[in-house]
């Protein structure tokens, strides 16, 4: 699989690290309760199809980003 | 047996070079151009193998990559190869050749007496004698299938063969060198295209290798030599492209001892089909073979069969290779399963004296270990004497590598076979692959192909269109989709290389096995080193045809990697030994090696394990360490740390926000130890972060966290607190350190640096320093891991060394020694400091004993998820201390806890997380995890190491072993 980082350009999956769903909103540091927090962290889709999500480019420029791709395919790949 | 004889003229052998080899230890001789197959052949070998479950005779099935009875071992000793299909090998000069599964010979084979025991093993033997009420029978049985089941046996040996992996990138790569893949490849490479072409075989051209038409191989030389002269097109023979994964990327196993992985923005398949077998009675015999491998063998390798062929087929293609024959001056019979072939095909073959048999088929094939003769079925039921016979039951598209992607073949009816489902993106197909059996058909689909791979790329068309080898227009392809041709014996195999057979089957059907993957499974059919390339088909349409259904309907199984048998060494490649995985080293490790350090391996970090002057074996060494620590001065190298430069105006906040405890108002010159959590309330790690100016930090993280907190503080600061305007900096690489401990580290560093005021007041314990030295900023920080009176010493990687000789140097006088891994994790135990033991990734502050660093004052990341109802449950397992009670016992690490009373049996109460000898308190002591903790203060209490059925009693103290009060610390 190949990745686009919005930062050096399409590089090989082997240099990146996942980094969990992008879809849902952190709750704002110093609020949100522990139902709160359970939601954030621990409910996900986990959808068959496009999805966003977070990659870090941990190999490379360690930048972070969100990228879309279909979870059942790899396809459309895009920052 | 003689089934062949070369011919005088022709093939493609080079009759001026002959080839000296080996086949079972006997000499032989073959030819320039020969295959181990067709030099066997032709040297009279053909019988090569013993089949698996039955050890029948077997010969050679296939020309060609599908072979799933010619496998040999290559070579011997350490250079043993395993496995070789002997079809797509050609022959070298001294090759050593042996054949598998038979013992003593092919043809005389002891182990032969399965044939008799064969009621035993059919289809579900395997699984019965797992998974069924007589599992234990797999106990008697085993030893003896793993011999019987010989395939070839591996060396334990280190030979001298050497393995690489690479990469490489391409505009389009061109999947197979037929007619489709040739032209393909050139009209891509015309319009300047980056253009991989791979092929399986030495040498291009596919089925025109095969080929007695000038014409053919006129076009087939002049697109070779003109794909050679374009300098953008590379071309990789004796490469089988393996897998296809997402995105166009392909690994190709270039010969045996490379794999190259091709990321390709476009792709054309052009790999063909492989023929197809028919199932009747002892089609299995030697003799019987594929009717395109006959043509191979007469157009290719010069062998044709010595006298009488006859062919067997329900399709119009297999007259090619009895027209081929009969010009060879072979006499050939065709049993014709279709009752009205066509008309134009009769009269060619009345022309050349071909017999044709229509509505015919084969009841028998007769002879004791080889082919003799044949009996037709029907109305012609008569024997025929032959040396061969030639089967062919239509074509399979290799429709494996446009599979890998999850993409389902289709079936189609007018091939009565699967060819691929939608490509994926960017994904072509062109001739045989389709369907498109016709030479000018697969030529027209390659230049068609590779014109969707051009305007897809966004290149421009070549102005050049491909030229067509100039052959007469050929007819539609027909066949008859009948493949059984008699339906009663145990004697009519599917999968040759598995022996599976047609009653097997049967017998899955019957036990209801329906679904292709339980019938793959039960019957083992498809799973041999050829994965079912011949048989699969076959046992689907007969399944198809037990159910009623039609084939489209019971669909395939799931093609996964590798296409084919591919080295182990190929795919390890490189990452062997020592380059398994990478090595790290610290700054200081030069220093390390020249001073007696014995070295241990810790994460990928190779760390001062133990020091010679101090022992020579680690357990006499380290106590000597721990007690220059205790009583002296030691130095160890830290350099291991995760070191991180945190800068920016919200620095403070930043940190105040990841550590439970506060940081908000640390003071420039301190430095303080933190605990961070992950958002479940979990612990993450520890370690120390020193304000060095107003908005600058310097965070030390644990040796084997370090990764992780920098991508953790990376993604909080990148995705989330993006208002917060700080950096965060890897200097774990950039910087190393040195920790200086014991009573006397204060003389020491004083005597390393006179100029420098380090009295208790200038810098007190949890003090931090930037000085310059020798040039260089060096990081005094007053630390202790080890409980002493002891300073951290960081500075850039490069002066590290030159400054750990300076202190050795200034504090010899006080015979300062260097300690390693083992004491330094040793004098933490007897302080209670927790560590990489202990951090698990399960406890929580409380199980700790750290749940009182925790802030009240303000929020932290993991705050709300560490009220969770388990995480606060009274009876976790938390840290206690431990000493053994029993002096002329061990404590082993690992060890499971039981209250004094338990039955030592299950999971216990916790286990022993870190042991050492205390040399303060003379005796064994431990840190572990136990349940409810230091409830349980006082008790005794017994570790159970159950594979060294010892038990020892311990009592439960507090962590700290020494010096509670931190007195020494503040010194």
């Amino acid at each position: 699989m190949r990745i686009p980082c919005p930062y050096c350009g399409d590089r090989d999956h082997s240099e990146f690290r996942y980094g969990g769903d992008a879809t849902k909103l952190r709750p704002k540091h110093g609020t949100g309760d522990l139902d709160t927090w359970h939601d954030y962290y621990f409910t996900f889709e986990n959808p068959k199809g496009p999805h966003t999500e977070y990659w870090q480019h941990v190999l490379g420029c360690r930048q972070w980003f969100k990228l879309t791709r279909n979870t059942a395919t790899n396809a459309k790949v895009e920052p | 047996m003689t089934a062949f004889r070369r011919t005088p003229s022709g093939g493609r052998i080079d009759r001026s070079i002959p080839i000296a080899f080996h086949y079972n230890g006997k000499s032989a001789t073959g030819f320039e151009g020969d295959s181990i197959a067709s030099a066997l052949l032709a040297n009279n070998h053909t019988i090569i193998g013993r089949s698996f479950k039955y050890h029948r005779p077997r010969g050679f099935l296939s020309a060609g990559l599908e072979e799933p009875n010619g496998l040999f071992t290559l070579g011997e000793g350490a250079e043993t190869i395993p496995n070789t299909i002997g079809t797509t090998t050609m022959l070298k000069p001294g090759m050593k050749v042996k054949s598998q599964n038979a013992w003593p010979s092919p043809t005389f084979d002891v182990m032969a007496i399965n044939s008799l025991a064969s009621p035993l093993f059919t289809a579900g033997f395997y699984y019965k004698t797992f998974m069924g009420p007589t599992k234990g029978a797999w106990m008697f049985f085993e030893p003896f299938i793993r011999r019987a089941a010989g395939l070839g046996k591996a060396t334990p040996d280190k030979g001298h063969e050497r393995y690489d992996t690479r990469n490489a990138f391409c505009d389009v790569l061109v999947i197979g060198s037929g007619p489709a893949g040739l032209a393909a490849a050139l009209n891509a490479g015309r319009a300047g295209a980056r253009v991989i072409l791979a092929e399986q075989d030495c040498e291009l051209g596919g089925n025109l290798l095969s080929t007695q038409l000038e014409s053919e191989e006129n076009w087939r030389r002049t697109v070779n030599d003109e794909l050679l002269s374009l300098r953008n097109v590379r071309i990789l023979t004796n490469s089988t492209v393996q897998g296809l994964y997402d995105h166009n990327q392909a690994v190709i196993s270039v010969g045996l001892n490379i794999l190259e992985v091709v990321q390709a923005k476009t792709i054309i398949h052009a790999a063909g089909a492989f023929e197809r077998p028919l199932v009747f009675q002892n089609n299995d015999k030697p003799g019987v073979m594929l009717a395109s491998a006959l043509r191979t063998y007469l157009n290719r390798f010069a062998l044709a069969p010595k006298r009488r062929a006859v062919i067997v087929t329900n399709n119009d293609s297999a007259y090619t290779v009895a027209f081929d024959l009969a010009k060879a001056d072979v006499a050939v019979t065709i049993a014709e399963i279709r009752a009205q072939p066509s008309g134009e095909m009769l009269s060619s073959a009345a022309q050349l004296g071909i017999a044709v048999f229509p509505n015919s088929g084969i009841a028998d094939v007769l002879g004791d270990k080889h082919l003799q003769a044949v009996k037709l079925s029907g109305r012609h039921a008569v024997i025929i004497e032959c040396d061969v016979l030639g089967m062919s039951g239509g074509w399979n598209p290799a429709v494996h590598l446009t599979s890998h992607g999850g993409i389902k073949p289709v079936y189609d009816e007018r091939i009565a076979s699967f060819i691929p489902g939608l490509f994926a993106e960017g994904q072509f197909g062109a001739g045989a692959m389709l369907g498109n059996f016709g030479i000018l058909e697969a030529v027209r689909d390659g230049n068609s192909a590779a014109e969707q791979a051009i305007a897809k790329l966004g290149l421009k068309p070549t102005t050049r269109k491909g030229e067509e080898p100039s052959v007469s227009e050929e007819r539609p392809y027909a066949i008859e989709p009948k493949w059984v041709l008699n339906a009663t014996d145990k004697k009519a195999f599917i999968d040759f290389q598995n022996d599976v057979t047609l009653s097997d089957v049967k017998q899955a059907h019957q036990e209801g096995y329906l679904s292709v993957e339980h019938l793959k499974r039960y019957t083992t059919m498809g799973m041999g080193t050829d994965q079912g390339k011949t048989s699969n088909m076959n046992a689907l349409a007969i399944m198809a045809g037990l159910r009623g259904m039609a084939i489209q309907d019971t669909g395939t199984t799931t093609f996964r990697p590798p296409f084919a048998p591919l080295s182990i060494g190929a795919i390890a490649g490189r990452s062997v030994g020592k380059h398994f995985r990478p090595t790290r080293r610290s700054p200081l490790h030069a220093w390390h090696e020249n001073n007696g350090a014995t070295f241990i391996e810790a994460g990928f970090w190779q760390r001062a394990w133990y020091y010679n002057w101090a022992g020579s074996t680690p357990e006499s060494a380290y106590i000597k360490e721990m007690q220059v620590v205790r009583s002296n001065v030691g130095i160890a190298d830290v350099s291991t740390l995760g070191k991180i430069d945190v800068q920016g105006p919200d620095a403070a906040e930043f940190l105040n926000r990841v550590y439970v405890n506060g940081f908000a108002k640390l003071p420039i010159g301190k430095a303080r130890y933190g605990v961070m959590l992950n958002d479940d309330g979990i612990v993450l790690d520890d370690g120390t972060t020193s304000r060095i100016s107003e908005a600058k930090y310097y965070m030390t993280t644990t040796t084997a966290q370090a990764g992780e907190v920098m991508s953790w503080l990376e993604y909080l600061l990148q995705c989330h607190w993006t208002d917060l305007d700080v950096h965060v900096a890897s200097l774990t690489d950039e910087w190393g350190g040195m920790a200086v401990s014991g009573p006397n580290s204060r003389e020491a560093l004083a005597l390393a640096f006179p100029d420098e005021d380090m009295s208790n007041e200038a810098l007190p314990y949890m003090g931090v320093k930037d000085i310059t030295f020798g040039g260089s900023t060096v990081r005094l920080l007053r630390l202790s891991f080890s409980g002493e009176l002891a300073y951290e010493v960081h500075c850039p990687a490069n002066y590290t060394i030159s400054l750990w000789e300076h202190i050795m140097r200034a504090a010899a006088s006080l015979d300062i020694k260097p300690y390693g891994l083992e004491a330094l994790a040793s004098l933490r135990i007897e302080k209670g400091h927790v560590a990489g033991l202990e951090l698990d990734h399960r406890n929580t502050l409380d199980d700790l004993g750290l749940g009182k660093m925790a802030s009240t004052q303000k929020d932290y990341i993991g705050r709300a998820l560490r009220q969770r109802e388990n995480l606060q449950a009274p009876d976790r397992w938390s840290l206690v201390g431990l000493e053994l009670m029993e002096p002329d016992k061990k404590i082993r690490g690992g060890a499971i806890l039981f209250a004094a009373n338990d039955e030592i049996k299950g999971h216990g109460r916790g286990y022993i997380t870190s042991v050492t000898w205390s040399v303060e308190l003379n005796k064994f002591i431990a840190l572990g995890l136990y349940k409810g903790g230091l409830k349980h203060e006082g008790e005794v209490i017994i570790a159970a190491f159950p594979i060294r059925n010892e038990q020892v009693r311990l009592k439960i103290l507090s962590p700290h072993f020494i010096d509670k009060e931190g007195a020494r610390l503040n010194a």
